[in-house]
C-alpha cells in the first residue's frame, strides 16, 4: 500500500480543487478576486481545472486601482478571452469621482487603502457571496491566521478573534442576508510551492515576473518603477536597472529585486537562497506592525 | 528540482503553554531549516526591544493578532511553513491551555502528527494528559513526546527514562498507534535539528530527522472506497453535450475505470466509465485526490451522495453515536437541534442525549449530567433528519467526522468524531 501518496504539489493542488468546488456548492454567486498577480493566476489555472470540461461558473473580479503596469492589463484581458470567462472591473478611479473616497496625497500617496471601498462596493453591486483571493497564510503574520472560509460581516469586517473553528473537511459556509465570505484556496500554499506548481504545470505569467531593465527610483530601500504616478523627490534621481518582481501590486507601491533571472528555473533558484519575505518589499505593509491586520479587519483582501 | 517536487506533506500541531518551549522549538525548526526570512526576524528583534526583552522572543513569529502580541498568548490555531530537501511541513501551532481546547482539536484534525512537549524538570503534568488525549481522540497516527530542557536536568538519562517509562504507563490507556520519544533541549538546538553532543547515551533519530521519514503514505485510508459528490460537471457544450461528470474528493479506498460501483442512497449500481482531472485520465484515485468521475449508466447523483463499492459500504443511519468537543459559549441540552455537516451532506440534527463528559485532564467520565459547556468534550446521541453514510472516526476520519453548526447564528458549534 505504501505507494499510494501524493507529491507535496499535487496534495496541495487536490485540497484548492476542493476548497473552489465547494465555494461553488455552498453559494449563489461566487467570483474570483483577480490581481494580476502569480497567486491569482494560479488560483484561475486552478478553478480551470476544477469544472473541467465546463467553464468557469463564476466572473473574474478586478479592482483598478488605475494605478497598474500596463502589463498587468494587457495579461488580464488575455487570459479572460483565453478561460471564456466574464471579467468585472471595480474602478477606484470611479469611487473617486463619485465622492466614495478621497484621493491620499503626499509623496508616500497610495490608493492601495482606497481599494477596499471600491471593492466592497463592487460586491454589493454585483450581489457576491463568496470573493475567492490568493493570499497566503505564509505571506504575513495576520494572513497566518486566516481561514479558508472566512467569514465577513455586512461592513465586510473581519473579527480575527471570534473566527469560526474550521476542522477536517468540512467547510461552513452559512451566512445571514448581507455577509459574504472570503475564500482562500491556496491558503496552505507558500511563495515556493507557487513558483514550483507554476513551473509543473507551465502556467503563462506577466513579463513583470521576469528579469527586465526598467527605469527605476530608490525610495527607503525599496526599488519602485517610475511611473507618472510617482512624485520625485529633490533628491531622487531615475537609474536604469535590471530587475524584476516578485509580486504585482500597485506601481508606485510593489518595489522590485534586482535581478537577472528570466526563466522560471531561475526564479526558484533565487526563491530558495532568498532572505527576506515577498511582502518585504510591499510599500503597504510598512505602514506598521499589524498594518495587514487592520486593514483586514476593514475589509481589504 | 525534480526531487524536491515528489516530496510529501505532513501536516504537524504542537500544542503546548507560554513557558514549556513551544516557541522555541518552533522557533529553532524554522531558524535550523532557514524558513525564517530577514526581514520577518528583524521584526522580532524590534519587538522584543520595545518590550524589553534582552533575548529574541521566537513568538512573536507565531502570535500574529494584535491581541495576542499584547498579551504575550497564542488564541488561536497559527499556521507555520517550512521545508527540507526530503519534506515539506505545515505546523498547526495551537495553544496549550484548557480554555483553548476547541483550538488544539481544530489543529489536530488535519494533522500526520502531533508534538508534544514534556518539561524534563517536571515530568508529566496535567497538560500532557490532556494534549495526549485530544491526540488519541482526533485519533492523529503519530506521536512523538519531545522532552525537552535536557540542559536543564545536566542531560541525564535517568530522568529521561523515568519520563518515557511513565508516560508508556498512562499511554496504554489511550488509542495512539505510533508514539516515539525524544531527548531535546529547543534552547540550545540537542537532537532537534542536529545530533546532540551532550546526550551520546541517545541512539534514537533527532526530531527532524523524525518528521522527515516518519512513515505517512498510509495514514489515509486505502480500503474502504468512498467519493462523496461534491457537485455535478454538466458542461452543455456541443462538444461535451453528454458529459455527467461527479466531482468529488476521494476520501478513502482506491477506485479504478471499470470497477463496479454502487451509489448511495439510491442504491442504484453501475461501472466507473473514467476517472479524470482536467482532460488528463486517472488510472487509479485515492485521498486525498480530487476528480472528476463518470459512470456507464445515468443515473440521479446529487451533491451529498457518494459513490462506494457493493461489497464494502458505510452504515446508513439516521443515529448516531458521537464524541463531541463543544466550541461554543452557549451551552449544549439535549434535545437542541443543529445543522449537521458530514462529507459533503448537510441536514438538521437533534442531539437526543448527553450520555457523558470526560474529564480532559484525568481521563475519567462524569455521568447523570444535563448540558456540556466550552471546551469540553462529550459523548452524545444524535438523530439525522436525513441517512448519513458513516463510516468510526477510527476506520477513516473523513467519513467519520462531522461538524455541528447552530441554525440561529450560523457558527459551527461542535466537532464530532463517530464512534
Amino acid at each position: 500500500m505504501g505507494t499510494y501518496y501524493l507529491p507535496h504539489l499535487k496534495e496541495l493542488e487536490a485540497e484548492a480543487i476542493f476548497v473552489i468546488r465547494e465555494v461553488v456548492s455552498q453559494f449563489e454567486k461566487p467570483a474570483l478576486l483577480f490581481s494580476g498577480g502569480k497567486d491569482s493566476i494560479v488560483l484561475a489555472h486552478l478553478a480551470k481545472k476544477a469544472f473541467h470540461p465546463a467553464k468557469i461558473p463564476f466572473p473574474l473580479i478586478h479592482i483598478d486601482t488605475g494605478h497598474n503596469f500596463p502589463e498587468t492589463i494587457a495579461f488580464r484581458d488575455a487570459l479572460v478571452e483565453k478561460l471564456g470567462v466574464q471579467l468585472i472591473v471595480g474602478s477606484v478611479q470611479e469611487s473617486i469621482d463619485k465622492g466614495r473616497v478621497r484621493e491620499e496625497t503626499g509623496v508616500n500617496a497610495s490608493r492601495n487603502a482606497l481599494q477596499t471601498v471600491t471593492l466592497l462596493d463592487t460586491l454589493e453591486e454585483y450581489k457576491i457571496d463568496a470573493a475567492m483571493g490568493g493570499a497566503r497564510r505564509d505571506e504575513e503574520k495576520a494572513r497566518a491566521k486566516e481561514r479558508f472560509f472566512s467569514h465577513r460581516d455586512e461592513f465586510g469586517q473581519w473579527d480575527p478573534k471570534n473566527q469560526r473553528p474550521e476542522l477536517w473537511n468540512l467547510f461552513n459556509g452559512r451566512k445571514h442576508m448581507g455577509e459574504h465570505f472570503r475564500v482562500f484556496p491556496i491558503s496552505n500554499w507558500t511563495e515556493m510551492d507557487v513558483w514550483q506548481y507554476i513551473l509543473q504545470e507551465q502556467i503563462d505569467l506577466p513579463s513583470l515576473y521576469f528579469s527586465h531593465e526598467r527605469d527605476c527610483i530608490v525610495r527607503d530601500g525599496v526599488i519602485l518603477a517610475n511611473s507618472e504616478y510617482i512624485t520625485l523627490k529633490p533628491e531622487e534621481t531615475v537609474e536604469r536597472m535590471v530587475v524584476r518582481y516578485r509580486t504585482c501590486g500597485d506601481m508606485p507601491i510593489t518595489g522590485a529585486v534586482l535581478s537577472e533571472a528570466n526563466t522560471l528555473e531561475l526564479i526558484i533558484q533565487e526563491v530558495a537562497t532568498t532572505r527576506t519575505t515577498e511582502r518585504g518589499t510591499r510599500a503597504d505593509d510598512k505602514r506598521g506592525e499589524t498594518a495587514m491586520e487592520d486593514r483586514k479587519k476593514q475589509g481589504y483582501f | 528540482m525534480s526531487i524536491q517536487q515528489k516530496n510529501q506533506l505532513l501536516r504537524f500541531t504542537t500544542a503546548g503553554s507560554v513557558d514549556d518551549g513551544k516557541s522555541t522549538l518552533i522557533g529553532r525548526l524554522l531558524y535550523d531549516s532557514k524558513s525564517i526570512f530577514e526581514d520577518q526576524i528583524e521584526a522580532v528583534k524590534t519587538s522584543s526591544e520595545k518590550k524589553g526583552f534582552d533575548y529574541v522572543d521566537l513568538s512573536l513569529l507565531t502570535d500574529g493578532l494584535k491581541s495576542e502580541r499584547e498579551q504575550g498568548i497564542t488564541i488561536d490555531v497559527a499556521y507555520r511553513y517550512f521545508a527540507t530537501p526530503k519534506r515539506k511541513f505545515i505546523i498547526a501551532d495551537t495553544p496549550g491551555h484548557i480554555q483553548y481546547t476547541r483550538n488544539m482539536v481544530t489543529g489536530a484534525s488535519t494533522a500526520n502528527l502531533a508534538i508534544i512537549l514534556v518539561d524534563a524538570r517536571k515530568g508529566l503534568l496535567e497538560q500532557t494528559y490532556r494534549h495526549s488525549f485530544i491526540a488519541s481522540l482526533l485519533k492523529i497516527p503519530h506521536v512523538v513526546v519531545c522532552v525537552n530542557k535536557m540542559d536543564l536536568v545536566d542531560y541525564s538519562e535517568e530522568v529521561y527514562n523515568k519520563i518515557v517509562a511513565d508516560y508508556e504507563a498512562f499511554s496504554s490507556k489511550l488509542d495512539i498507534k505510533d508514539v516515539s520519544f525524544v531527548p531535546i533541549s529547543a534552547l540550545k538546538g540537542d537532537n532537534v535539528v542536529e545530533r546532540s553532543k551532550n546526550m551520546t547515551w541517545y541512539e534514537g533519530s533527532t526530531l527532524l530527522y523524525h518528521l522527515e521519514n516518519v512513515h505517512i503514505a498510509s495514514d489515509f485510508n486505502h480500503i474502504d472506497c468512498r467519493f462523496p459528490v461534491q457537485m455535478v460537471i454538466r458542461p452543455h457544450t456541443l462538444e461535451y453535450q453528454d458529459f455527467r461528470g461527479y466531482a468529488g474528493r476521494i476520501d478513502g479506498g482506491i477506485f479504478k475505470p471499470g470497477d463496479e460501483v454502487k451509489v448511495l442512497p439510491s442504491g442504484f449500481t453501475s461501472k466507473i466509465k473514467s476517472i479524470e482531472l482536467n482532460g488528463t485520465p486517472i488510472e487509479e484515485a485515492f485521498s486525498p485526490m480530487s476528480v472528476t468521475m463518470t459512470l456507464e449508466d445515468e443515473i440521479d447523483i446529487s451533491r451529498g451522495d457518494m459513490i462506494v463499492r457493493p461489497n464494502n459500504q458505510p452504515e446508513v443511519t439516521q443515529d448516531l453515536e458521537v464524541m463531541v468537543c463543544w466550541m461554543n459559549q452557549k451551552t449544549l441540552q439535549s434535545r437542541t437541534k443543529l445543522i449537521i455537516k458530514h462529507t459533503t451532506k448537510e441536514c438538521q440534527a437533534m442531539v437526543k442525549e448527553i450520555q457523558y463528559k470526560v474529564d480532559v485532564n484525568t481521563l475519567h467520565r462524569i455521568e447523570d449530567i444535563s448540558q456540556i459547556g466550552m471546551n469540553d468534550i462529550a459523548r452524545v446521541s444524535i438523530r439525522t433528519a436525513q441517512p448519513i453514510f458513516k463510516d468510526a472516526y477510527r476506520r477513516n476520519r473523513l467519513t467519520g467526522s462531522v461538524i455541528l453548526i447552530d441554525a440561529n447564528t450560523n457558527e459551527t458549534v461542535g466537532a464530532g468524531m463517530v464512534i
